[in-house]
């Protein structure tokens, strides 16, 4: 067990439980924080590759996962601002009452 | 797989379990920062200061508390104290998700692609970083500038009160 593979389990276990959250709360902004989560350990090992591959010096996994939280951070703020109109609207934030369209 | 290690690793996956299970939502965010912040750290041990501390300054600074802001404002007060916290269907999301993990494990252990290469750690500076965004990575970062300024107009535009007509 190098240390390469504890740092590529634990993004993907951490990717496993932001699914699981994804798909089985009912709260929105649960939901949200899920797919947070599955960003975020796609950063984990964005940035495991780059320390423990073979060209650290080319800074690919370190630019990459700036990029990445950049983009996470756009996300969050449109997501949060997309369930503050639907609770206006709807008044609820759980996804499973939210089932049409045009109201 | 020393001790700080395992200690920040099990740190981040009890916070994220709970973070997803709990609850109360504002125990969910207070979990989550715990989660972050154990990643920050994971950056920094893992010799990348940069993003060690853009993941502070982002993620525990702005994503956890735009989410308890969000929890704030969309808290509705019918909300029964028994009320379902997972949606009916939910034994089907745990499983896909633990068949995704399985099947990443299983590629994990059997890759060629998981044997570390670099063995000294590198050491890289924020001038270098900065080097290689003004010259190399010029164009993608003025990219993630515009998204981030129609990202932000957006999100203004989309949460703001609707004006009725008259």
């Amino acid at each position: 067990m190098n240390p390469l593979h504890g740092y590529l389990l634990l993004a993907a276990l951490l990717f496993s439980i932001g699914l699981a959250g994804a798909l089985t709360r009912r709260n929105a902004i649960l939901v949200l924080v899920g797919i947070e989560l599955m960003l975020n350990a796609a950063n984990l090992n964005f940035i495991a590759f780059w320390r423990y591959g073979a060209k650290p010096e080319a800074l690919g996994g370190v630019m990459f996962a700036i990029f990445s939280i950049g983009i996470a951070a756009a996300e969050a703020a449109v997501g949060l601002a997309l369930i503050i109109a639907i609770y206006r609207h709807y008044k609820t934030a759980n996804v499973d009452e939210v089932s049409s369209m045009k109201g | 797989m020393d001790a700080a290690f395992v200690t920040i690793a099990g740190l981040i996956v009890i916070s994220a379990l709970a973070a997803m299970t709990l609850r109360n939502l504002v125990h969910c965010a207070l979990c989550l920062t715990i989660t972050f912040a154990g990643l920050a750290a994971l950056y920094l041990k893992l010799n990348a200061q940069f993003v060690g501390l853009a993941q502070v300054l982002v993620y525990i600074g702005a994503v956890a508390i735009l989410i308890v802001f969000a929890i704030l404002l969309t808290r509705s007060d019918d909300q029964a104290p028994r009320a379902a916290v997972l949606s009916p269907g939910w034994w089907l999301g745990v499983a896909i998700a633990l068949a995704v993990f399985s099947v990443i494990a299983g590629a994990i252990g059997t890759s060629s692609a998981s044997t570390p290469r670099a063995t000294a750690a590198p050491g890289v500076t924020v001038r270098e970083i900065g080097d290689k965004l003004m010259r190399d990575y010029v164009l993608p970062l003025e990219i993630v500038g515009l998204l981030l300024t129609a990202a932000m107009i957006g999100a203004v535009v989309i949460a703001m009160q609707e004006r009725k007509k008259s």
